[in-house]
C-alpha cells in the first residue's frame, strides 16, 4: 500500500479496504526502516501519528468524510508543529518547540490528514543538495550516493522512496521544484500569497511559499484544495476564493498555447535534458497544445537579483535567533555582545552565514541603492517579461534544473555553483508567479522534470496540464528499483 | 557673543488603541511581566505582524487636527538592531513613507505671541520591551509587555529658539493628543516622550550648529531644565574654543545635567527596508472624511469661540481649552449652573484646580463631580452664598459627597438678603461704634470697609455684601 497514491488511498479507505492505522503503521515501519539510509526525516511523530489514524477511523466510522480523512503526510521541519520540534534544519532550533502549528498545518489536520513526522532540510531553506542540514544529508533514493535536491530535500526523497505519499516543501527559488525534479516526483509552488506562511520559519519572505509535493499532479490538487486559501494572520495571503483544482483536472488541453522561453532553452541545458522536454512537447503537442517561443528578456538576471534580495530578507529574518528567547544560546556569555556573537556563531551553519552576511552587506548604508534598490528594479523587469509573455500564451514550459541530481559533495566548495541550479525556478519567485515541476524522463537513470509556470492564481491550469501529461505517461510512477521490491 | 538656539523635537506617543499594532495582546499598563506578550510579540519564528486599524485611524486623525498631509500610501520599513527587550532583531517603523506628511501647530508663547511650529513628519511604529537592570545581580530581564505597543513619532522641524518655546510646543501637541483621544498622555508611564535635538550657533548665522540629542526626559519641567543645561554646556564648548560633537546624551533628572550616551561613530547602522511582511498601507479619501467628521472642536477654535462667544478673556480661555477634560467640564458647569463665564473660569481654574493640585489628583478623579460643582455656581450666581462662603462649602463637598445645597442649608450658611435684618445688624454696629462714626461723618471715608467688616462678622459672613454696602452707606450718610 505504500505505492499508492492519495487518490487511490481515499478510495481504499472510504472502501474499508485498509485502515488509516493500518496504513500509518505500515508507512511508520518504512520511514523507520529507510531513514537508517536516507535520512529523509528528523523527527518521527509515532505515537501521535498511530493516535491520529485511529481517531480518523472511529471517526470515518460514524460517517465523516473530510477530503483528506485518514490520508498521511509528513511536513518539512520549517512548519510550526504545536508541542513537535521545529529545527528547521538548524542547530539553531534542535530545541525548539512551537507552542503554535502553522496554519498549513492547521488547514490540512482539519480536512483529516496524518503527520506521521517532519522531513529534513537545508537549515533554514538555504539551499539546493540538503547537504546544509544540521542533521545530515539526505540521500537520492535514486541513487544514495547522489543529492536530492533542495531545499525541501527531505520532503522529495520521502515521496520518491514510498515513505509517505505526500509531503508539504516551501519554495523561496525553487526549493519545491528542483527537489521535486531530482526525486521523479511532481510538486507545485503556488502565487506568492495564494498559501499562508504564518507559522512558517520565514527565509525570504517576499519570496517564501509554501506547498505540496506528492507523486502525481492529481495528488498535489488535493492537497493544495486544503492548503490554500486566505489567512488574517498573515498580510500578504490573498482574500480570494481557492479554485477547485481536482475538478479541473481533466479539461481539455485543446487549443492551449504555451511559450517556450527562448532563453530557457540555450545550448547552456543539458542535451539529455532537452530531448526529454522536447520528448514532452511532442506529447502534449498531440493532446491539442500548440507551442510559440517567448522571449524573457532579463532571466540572466534573475539569480543576482535573487542573491540580493534573498539574503537581504534573510539577514533581518534571521536576526531574531540571538540565544536570548529561545534557540541555540552559547555556554557562560560574559556580557551581551559575547551571547550574541558565540550563540549565532555556533548556532548558524557556513551557509547561513554567509547569506546572513551578503544580506547585511546589501542593505547596508551607502549600498542599499547600489544592491537592494537595483535588484527590486530588476525583479520588477522580470516580473514585466511574464507579464508580456502571458499575453500571447496561456503557461510557460521549460527545464526545472540545468542537470540531473548531482553527487553528494560536487558542489559543496563552490556556492556560485551550486546557486546556479536555480536559474530556472528562480524567476517565478521573483514575479510571484505558480510553477509546477513534473517528472519527464530520465538521464543516466536518474530522474528530470519540465517546469510549467502560469499566470497568478493559475494553479489550477498548470495542474490540469501535468495530470494531462501524466495520463499519456509513465515517469511518474517510476519507482527507484530498490524501492518497487 | 550672542548665542541663538535651535531646537526640534521627537515625540513619540503611545497610541491609545487596546491592542498592540501588529498582534491582538492588549496594551494596558502595569500588568505583571511578560503577560501581554504573544507569540508575535516574542518574535517567534514563523509568527507575522497584523496591523491594527485602529493605529492608521489614529494617525490619520493626528494629521487632520495638525493640518498636515495624509500619507495615502505608506509603507512599513524595519529598522535592524540588536538588543535584548527588541525581540525580532528589527523594529517595525515607517522611514521614507511616513502615514503622516508636513504639517504645523499654533504654539502660544509666553508674551502672547502665536508662533507657527512645522512638522516635519509623524509616523507609526511598535514600542520595544523593557530592560530590567537593577533586579538582579549582574543580570537583566526583559519584559516584553510594552513591546509592539502603538506609537506615533511626531518629528519637528527646527523651528523653537528657546526651552520655553519647545515646551509650549511640546504641551500644544500634548493638548492635541488628548483632545482627539489618540493618547493618554500620561508621562509617568511613559505614554508621552519627548527627546530634544539642541544645537547653538551665532545670532545671523545661516547654518545649524552640531546637535546632540537629549532622549529620557519624561516630564515638561525636565524637558525645559535638560535643554537649558544642554545650552549651556554647548555654548561652553565653543566660546571655550571646543567643538560640539553630534552625540546622542541622556538626560539625568536627579543631577540635572545631560551626558553622553553614545557617538555618531558608535550609531547603528539600521539598514532600512520594506518590511516585506506588510503590505503598503492605502488611505482612501473616504476614510478620511469619515474620520474628520469623528473629530472634536480642537483646542484653537475652542479657545477663539469661548473668547468671542463667552467674552472670556484670552488667559483664562486658554488655560480652559488647553485641556479637553478641563473644557468639557467648564462648558458642562457653565450650563447646567447658568452662572457667567467669567464666574465659571475663575472657579474651575482657580479653587477647583488648586484642591486638585493639593490632593495630587486629576480633573477625571476629582471628589466633586461637574453635577455638584455646578449647584455650588449656582447658589453663588443666584446669590445665595457669596464667594467667601461658597470656598467653604466647596471644603465641606470635597469630604463628604454633599451637594452644596445640602451643606448651605445644614449649616445655615445661606446669605442674608433681607434687608430688614441686614438694617438691624446696621444699626447695632453703629451704636456700639460712636466714635467711629463721627470720624467717618467727618470725611473719613475709609472707616467704610471697617463697618463692613463688622457687620459681617455680626452676619458670620452671610450678609449679601451688595446689600450690606448699599445700606450702610445709606445709614451712615443719613
Amino acid at each position: 500500500m505504500h505505492t499508492h497514491s492519495i487518490a487511490a488511498i481515499r478510495r481504499h479507505l472510504s472502501n474499508g479496504d485498509y485502515s488509516s492505522k493500518e496504513l500509518c503503521a505500515h508507512l511508520l515501519a518504512r520511514i523507520k526502516q529507510l531513514n537508517e539510509t536516507n535520512n529523509a526525516f528528523i523527527e518521527i511523530t509515532e505515537k501521535e501519528a498511530l493516535s491520529a489514524a485511529e481517531q480518523a477511523d472511529n471517526t470515518r466510522a460514524s460517517g465523516g468524510a473530510a477530503s483528506l480523512l485518514g490520508v498521511p503526510l509528513a511536513h518539512k521541519d520549517i512548519f510550526c508543529t504545536k508541542h513537535v520540534r521545529t529545527s528547521c534544519g538548524s542547530k539553531m532550533l534542535k530545541n525548539f518547540v512551537p507552542p503554535y502549528d502553522a496554519t498549513v498545518v492547521d488547514k490540512l489536520a482539519a480536512s483529516g490528514a496524518i503527520t506521521l513526522g517532519k522531513t529534513n532540510m537545508d537549515e533554514f531553506a538555504m539551499g539546493s543538495s540538503n547537504e546544509n542540514s544540521h542533521f545530515g544529508s539526505v540521500a537520492n533514493p535514486w541513487d544514495n550516493a547522489r543529492v536530492p535536491g533542495g531545499s525541501s530535500g527531505g520532503s522529495a526523497a520521502a515521496v520518491a522512496a514510498r515513505m509517505v505519499p505526500a509531503t508539504t516543501g516551501t519554495d523561496t527559488g525553487g526549493s519545491i521544484r528542483q527537489p521535486a525534479a531530482f526525486c521523479g516526483i511532481t510538486g507545485i509552488k503556488p502565487t506568492y500569497g495564494r498559501v499562508s506562511r504564518y507559522g512558517m520559519v520565514a527565509f525570504a519572505s517576499s519570496l517564501d511559499q509554501g506547498g505540496p509535493m506528492a507523486t502525481t499532479a492529481e495528488d498535489c490538487a488535493l492537497l493544495l484544495e486544503s492548503m490554500a486559501g486566505f489567512d488574517e494572520r498573515d498580510s500578504t495571503s490573498i482574500d480570494q476564493p481557492v479554485d477547485q483544482y481536482s475538478a479541473e483536472l481533466n479539461r481539455s488541453l485543446d487549443g492551449l498555447r504555451v511559450g517556450l522561453p527562448r532563453q530557457y532553452f540555450s545550448s547552456d541545458l543539458d542535451a539529455p535534458i532537452a530531448d526529454a522536454l522536447q520528448q514532452a512537447i511532442e506529447e502534449l503537442t498531440r493532446l491539442g497544445v500548440s507551442f510559440v517561443e517567448v522571449d524573457l528578456k532579463n532571466q540572466s538576471l534573475a539569480v543576482p537579483a535573487y542573491y540580493v534580495v534573498a539574503p537581504a530578507e534573510c539577514s533581518s529574518n534571521l536576526s531574531r535567533f540571538d540565544g536570548v528567547r529561545y534557540g541555540h544560546r552559547c555556554d557562560g556569555p560574559v556580557d551581551l555582545e559575547d551571547l550574541y556573537k558565540r550563540s549565532r556563531a555556533e548556532g548558524f551553519g557556513r551557509e547561513v552565514k554567509r547569506r546572513i552576511l551578503i544580506g547585511t552587506y546589501a542593505l547596508s548604508a551607502g549600498y542599499y541603492d547600489a544592491y537592494y534598490l537595483k535588484a527590486q528594479k530588476v525583479r520588477n523587469l522580470i516580473s514585466q517579461d511574464f507579464t508580456q509573455a502571458f499575453e500571447n500564451v496561456d503557461v510557460i514550459l521549460g527545464p526545472t534544473t540545468p542537470t540531473p541530481a548531482f553527487k553528494q559533495g560536487e558542489n559543496s566548495d563552490d556556492p556560485v555553483a551550486m546557486y546556479l541550479n536555480d536559474i530556472f525556478t528562480i524567476p517565478a519567485n521573483l514575479a510571484g508567479l505558480p510553477a509546477l515541476s513534473a517528472p519527464c524522463g530520465f538521464v543516466e537513470g536518474l530522474p528530470v522534470g519540465l517546469q510549467l509556470i502560469g499566470n497568478y492564481f493559475d494553479e489550477a491550469r498548470l495542474l490540469n496540464i501535468a495530470h494531462q501529461f501524466q495520463q499519456v505517461t509513465d515517469w511518474h510512477l517510476q519507482m527507484p528499483a530498490d524501492i518497487r521490491a | 557673543m550672542q548665542w541663538e538656539t535651535v531646537i526640534g523635537l521627537e515625540i513619540h506617543a503611545q497610541l491609545a488603541t487596546k491592542s498592540k499594532i501588529f498582534s491582538a495582546s492588549s496594551t494596558d499598563f502595569g500588568a505583571e511581566p511578560n503577560t501581554q506578550a504573544n507569540a508575535v510579540d516574542l518574535g517567534m519564528p514563523g509568527v507575522l505582524p497584523v496591523l491594527n486599524r485602529e493605529a492608521v485611524h489614529m494617525a490619520i486623525k493626528f494629521a487632520l487636527a495638525t493640518d498636515a498631509d495624509i500619507g495615502y500610501r505608506s509603507v512599513f520599513a524595519r529598522k535592524n538592531y540588536f538588543y535584548p527587550d527588541l525581540p525580532k532583531g528589527y523594529q517595525i517603523s515607517q522611514m521614507s513613507l511616513p502615514i503622516v506628511g508636513r504639517g504645523s501647530v499654533d504654539v502660544t508663547l509666553d508674551d502672547g505671541a502665536v508662533k507657527k511650529v512645522g512638522l516635519t513628519r509623524a509616523h507609526l511604529e511598535e514600542d520595544a520591551g523593557k530592560s530590567v537592570h537593577d533586579a538582579w545581580q549582574g543580570q537583566t530581564g526583559v519584559d516584553l509587555n510594552r513591546a509592539g505597543t502603538p506609537l506615533l513619532e511626531i518629528v519637528s522641524e527646527p523651528d523653537m529658539r528657546s526651552a520655553k518655546e519647545a515646551v509650549a510646543y511640546a504641551r500644544k501637541i500634548h493638548s492635541i493628543v488628548r483632545y482627539i483621544e489618540i493618547c493618554d498622555g500620561n508621562m509617568q508611564e511613559g505614554s508621552f516622550r519627548c527627546d530634544a535635538n539642541v544645537s547653538v550657533r551665532l545670532s545671523g548665522e545661516k547654518e545649524f550648529g552640531t546637535r546632540a540629542e537629549i532622549k529620557n526626559v519624561n516630564s515638561f519641567r525636565f524637558l525645559e531644565r535638560a535643554i537649558n543645561f544642554e545650552v549651556e554646556r554647548q555654548i561652553d564648548i565653543l566660546e571655550s574654543g571646543g567643538e560640539v560633537i553630534q552625540e546622542t546624551r541622556l538626560y539625568d533628572a536627579d543631577k540635572d545635567e545631560t551626558r553622553s550616551m553614545r557617538s555618531k561613530e558608535e550609531a547603528n547602522d539600521y539598514r532600512y527596508f520594506p518590511d516585506p511582511d506588510l503590505l503598503p498601507v492605502v488611505v482612501e479619501q473616504s476614510l478620511v472624511e469619515q474620520l474628520k467628521q469623528t473629530l472634536p472642536e480642537l483646542p484653537e477654535a475652542r479657545k477663539a469661540r469661548l473668547m468671542q462667544e463667552l467674552k472670556l478673556p484670552e488667559y483664562d480661555a486658554a488655560v480652559i481649552t488647553a485641556d479637553k477634560a478641563t473644557a468639557d467640564f467648564f462648558e458642562s458647569a457653565l450650563d447646567a449652573s447658568g452662572c457667567t463665564a467669567k464666574l465659571a473660569s475663575t472657579w474651575v481654574t482657580g479653587e477647583l484646580f488648586s484642591r486638585l493640585n493639593k490632593d495630587g489628583l486629576d480633573l477625571s478623579e476629582s471628589p466633586v463631580d461637574v453635577e455638584r460643582f455646578s449647584g455650588l455656581l449656582a447658589r453663588m450666581h443666584d446669590n445665595t452664598i457669596s464667594g467667601k462662603i461658597a470656598k467653604q462649602v466647596l471644603d465641606q463637598m470635597w469630604g463628604s459627597g454633599s451637594t452644596a445645597d445640602e451643606v448651605i442649608d445644614q449649616e445655615g450658611l445661606r446669605q442674608i438678603s433681607d434687608s430688614s435684618e441686614i438694617e438691624k445688624m446696621i444699626d447695632d454696629v453703629i451704636a456700639t461704634n460712636p466714635s467711629q462714626v463721627e470720624e467717618y461723618r467727618a470725611g473719613k471715608e475709609k472707616l467704610l470697609a471697617y463697618f463692613v467688616g463688622q457687620v459681617m462678622k455680626a452676619s458670620r459672613g452671610k450678609a449679601n455684601p451688595g446689600q450690606l454696602n448699599e445700606l450702610l452707606k445709606q445709614k451712615l450718610n443719613s
